[in-house]
């Protein structure tokens, strides 16, 4: 208790001096390039900036699956020649009545050869009335949920480094949600705009004779035109996908005059856009944005090189943004943003002054309350307040944490706290000088008594923050984050290092009484 | 040397005040404090925060002193029917609210976030003006948001009472949460009177003085059960009132250094951390009061007869 030998002594020297090293990095602003450089992040509230909460419209990625499996399943019926009737889909599948009963057998022959997505995407079996149904497994239905998100992800990151955004940060959150983390655009909105576009291209046939007809025949769907005049009758089956795009580019179209976008498929775009031109010459050909139609100009030769053009009456930004989610690809389903907050930074730089001021004053009235209640074991305790503050910020710019407002007033509260184990011990100390121990004794049953005392009060205070910080979010888990290091950096500071300069003081003083 | 030796002190050596002989008062008022605390909890109840209710908060600085009707025009201009806009800060800060549409349309999320575009369009056809801060949060976040907060507090005091459960005996755990559950209702009524929204930030400050509470509360029962060892036959009421005086420097000294952290954070702290601040610097007063005028009553009730009986010298011996 009352010896520490010199390798003790070294290891806490040694530890604050690594932890001062550690907190360089945040003061001097020109990284040393042979040295990991590891500094504190500001948050949003103190830097400015925005950030978006988006939710993957699960909805969607399901409701596609659905449409794709009732077009794959009357694909291959056709192909094998075989009939149906009533076609439709269900929450979980599709459903078709055969068009004769001896005609199941082929049936569900035909359709389990269906290529799947992943192994035992769906089953195919009949029911009792006949019915012959495709249903969709669950596990498959998330492991689609998880990859339409991971997917958003990449796209979100694509299209958000487009836009020249400096240090994104595009993290998944819980099962459906993607945090997007702007620093230095306090105005999101065009941001918003981009991510709220699923710019899902599709090439599809238009199927003349239903145009004017009330109800359009099987397989084909009402499209409204992107200048809201109507709708278009097309094939729901997508010829080409702009998925096989390998670049497009906003371009002045050299004979209008008008912004296009120009486009260029990878080599099986090319050859399916080649395939379907050439048997189609003559008809008219829809390009379908996000369920619009764009345009449908009429097929008049085979295009076989792979490039086209998109006019649609754009403006300048219109086109260039369609060719930027162009190339960084369509969304596997629409996002929504469903929170959104942005800080000026004009307000961030109003906020560090007012929490760095409130910083400074709370620490020197620490300082002045424990040196006129404890004097020199005061002092003391103020030194490793002073380490205390050091070796947080150590810690902080090690895991590269992020300081928010609330982080700030985590550490200020820390600092309050952290006198009170040694206030616990001065008080001890002083009790037992009362009951007439020596010096000695007196520091030694001080250690001794206290020490449970504090890990006691200080294991509460470290739960509840852990719950805070498990269940909150944004700025208030800084503030969770900080106060449990905190409360682990108090732990080292008060029982070893203020203990051990009490404890050098008296090895190096013997004295025969305590100030206290 | 001049910094030697302490030059105040709290309360000298040997304080010997009879708490205990008080403990009906104290509990008494606390639980006046705790009913008032829940009356006013239902009506009017707490001003929920943006993360908990939901809605669009925009703060902008305009040039010069707000011009309240040119601002409620520009809004105009842009289709916002603003549910409310003050001043806010300095003269030429403002803030404007709206509520967001009814979570029973379906497109309600995007509508949300679509009106922030709107009042941020409508303040730049101010002159000069711009905006500090926007922020939209749709109805299904902050039904989580709020469901979460909770969640971070009843697990927070489950866990505290498991631990103090572990360390000591079921009393003092016991006592320990129902004190902290009657300092959480009187931090309820403070937010209430004082019209801070609860927030996020405000659930941080409550689980911070529950933190800090239980913190108090643990020195006070450590102490006791020192002392249930240490002098065998001394009746509960005394022992308690022995532990809370020989505790008592420290429970001061901790709640001053505490208090004096926070308090320049509630004067310059800015708007988003005062009322953070000033609810630490209630919980810190209510924290400190509640260990010796409830949690020690609490104790002296429920250990009366238990605490004591096993201790206690058998009747033949002498």
């Amino acid at each position: 208790m009352m010896y520490y030998s010199r390798l003790r002594m070294a290891s806490v020297i040694g530890i604050c001096l690594i932890g001062l090293a550690l907190c360089l990095p945040n003061v001097i602003r020109q990284p040393v390039p042979s040295l990991p450089w590891r500094q504190i992040h500001l948050g949003l509230d103190l830097r400015g900036g925005s950030y978006l909460l988006l939710q993957v419209d699960m909805n969607s990625v399901a409701a596609d699956r659905l449409r794709g499996l009732q077009d794959e399943t009357r694909q291959t019926l056709l192909k094998a020649g075989l009939g149906y009737r009533n076609l439709t889909t269900t929450a979980r599948g599709v459903t078709f009545t055969p068009r004769a009963p001896e005609e199941a057998a082929q049936d569900l022959k035909a359709l389990r050869a269906m290529p799947m997505n992943v192994p035992g995407e769906f089953s195919v079996n009949q029911g009792e009335g006949g019915q012959i149904t495709i249903a969709l497994s669950p596990d498959a239905a998330r492991q689609r949920a998880y990859d339409a998100v991971t997917q958003s992800i990449e796209i979100v990151r694509r299209r958000i480094d487009a836009t020249g955004a400096i240090d994104p940060e595009i993290t998944r959150q819980g099962e459906d949600r993607i945090i997007v983390e702007l620093p230095g655009i306090s105005d999101p909105e065009r941001v918003k705009k981009l991510l709220g576009t699923t710019a899902k291209m599709t090439f599809h046939l238009v199927s003349d004779s239903a145009i004017g007809s009330a109800v359009p025949p099987p397989g084909v769907e009402m499209v409204p035109m992107s200048d809201g005049q109507g709708t278009l009758p097309v094939f729901t089956h997508v010829d080409v996908d702009g998925a096989d795009l390998t670049n497009a580019s906003a371009a002045i179209d050299q004979q209008s005059g008008e912004w296009a976008v120009n486009f260029t498929f990878d080599s099986t775009g090319a050859q399916e856009f080649g395939a379907v031109t050439r048997a189609n010459v003559g008809k008219r050909f829809a390009i379908v944005l996000d369920n619009k139609v764009i345009e449908a100009p009429v097929i008049r030769t085979a295009i076989t090189g792979g490039n086209g053009q998109i006019t649609g009456s754009f403006t300048a930004q219109q086109a260039t943004d369609i060719a930027l989610l162009l190339r960084a690809g369509a969304l596997p389903a629409p996002l929504n943003v469903i929170e959104q907050r942005s800080i000026g930074p004009s307000l961030g730089a109003d906020s560090i002054r007012a929490g760095g001021y409130s910083l400074a004053a709370g620490f020197v009235l620490v300082i002045a309350f424990m040196a006129l209640f404890y004097g020199r074991f005061g002092w003391y305790a103020n030194i490793a307040l002073l380490a205390n503050l050091v070796l947080m910020t150590a810690i902080l710019s090690l895991f590269e944490a992020t300081l928010t407002l609330p982080g700030m007033a985590g550490m200020l509260l820390t600092l309050g706290m952290a006198v009170d184990a040694n206030i616990l011990i001065n008080e001890r100390i002083r009790e037992e000088v009362a009951r007439g121990r020596s010096a000695l004794q007196a520091m030694q049953a001080g250690f001794e008594r206290a020490t449970s005392t504090i890990v006691d009060s200080n294991a509460t205070a470290l739960l509840a923050h852990v719950m805070l910080f498990v269940f909150g979010t944004g700025p208030v888990r800084g503030f969770a984050l900080t106060i449990t290091i905190g409360i682990v950096t108090t732990l080292f500071t008060t029982l070893l290092l203020s203990r051990m300069l009490m404890v050098r003081w008296y090895a190096r003083t013997r004295p025969s009484t305590l100030p206290v | 040397m001049m910094f030697d030796r302490p030059l105040l002190r709290f309360v000298p050596n040997g304080t010997r005040i009879n708490f205990m002989r008080g403990r009906f008062i104290g509990l008494a008022t606390s639980a006046v404090l705790s009913i008032a605390s829940l009356i006013l909890f239902f009506h009017p109840g707490l001003t929920l925060g943006l993360d908990f209710r939901g809605g669009i908060v925009v703060e902008a600085r305009t040039q010069g002193p707000a011009d309240f009707n040119a601002i409620r025009a520009a809004l105009a201009a842009q289709h916002v029917a603003a549910a409310g806009v003050q001043s806010f800060g300095g003269p030429d800060d403002v803030l404007i609210r709206l509520d967001t549409p009814p979570a029973s349309e379906p497109d309600h999320e995007a509508r949300t976030q679509a009106l922030v575009d709107s009042v941020r369009h409508a303040i730049t056809t101010l002159p000069g003006a711009q905006v500090l801060r926007a922020d939209a949060v749709g109805a299904s976040v902050s039904a989580e948001l709020f469901r979460n907060g909770m969640l971070a507090l009843g697990l927070s005091l489950l866990m505290i009472l498991a631990y103090i459960w572990f360390r000591f005996e079921w009393e003092f755990a016991v006592s320990a949460v129902v004190t902290l559950v009657l300092d959480l209702t009187k931090a309820i009524g403070f937010l209430v009177l004082t019209h801070f929204e609860f927030d996020l930030v405000m659930v941080a400050a409550i689980l911070t003085i529950l933190g800090y509470s239980t913190n108090d509360k643990v020195v006070v029962y450590d102490r006791v059960r020192e002392n249930l060892r240490k002098y065998r036959t001394m009746p509960l009421a005394e022992l308690i009132d022995l532990s809370i005086n020989e505790t008592l420097s420290r429970t001061l000294g901790t709640s001053s250094t505490v208090f004096l952290a926070a308090l320049p954070l509630a004067l310059f702290g800015g708007a988003s951390l005062s009322g953070f601040a000033w609810v630490m610097l209630f919980g810190i007063v209510v924290g400190t009061s509640s260990s010796i005028f409830i949690a020690a009553p609490i104790l002296l009730l429920l250990g009366e007869k238990r605490l004591r009986r096993d201790a206690r010298p058998p009747a033949r011996t002498s």
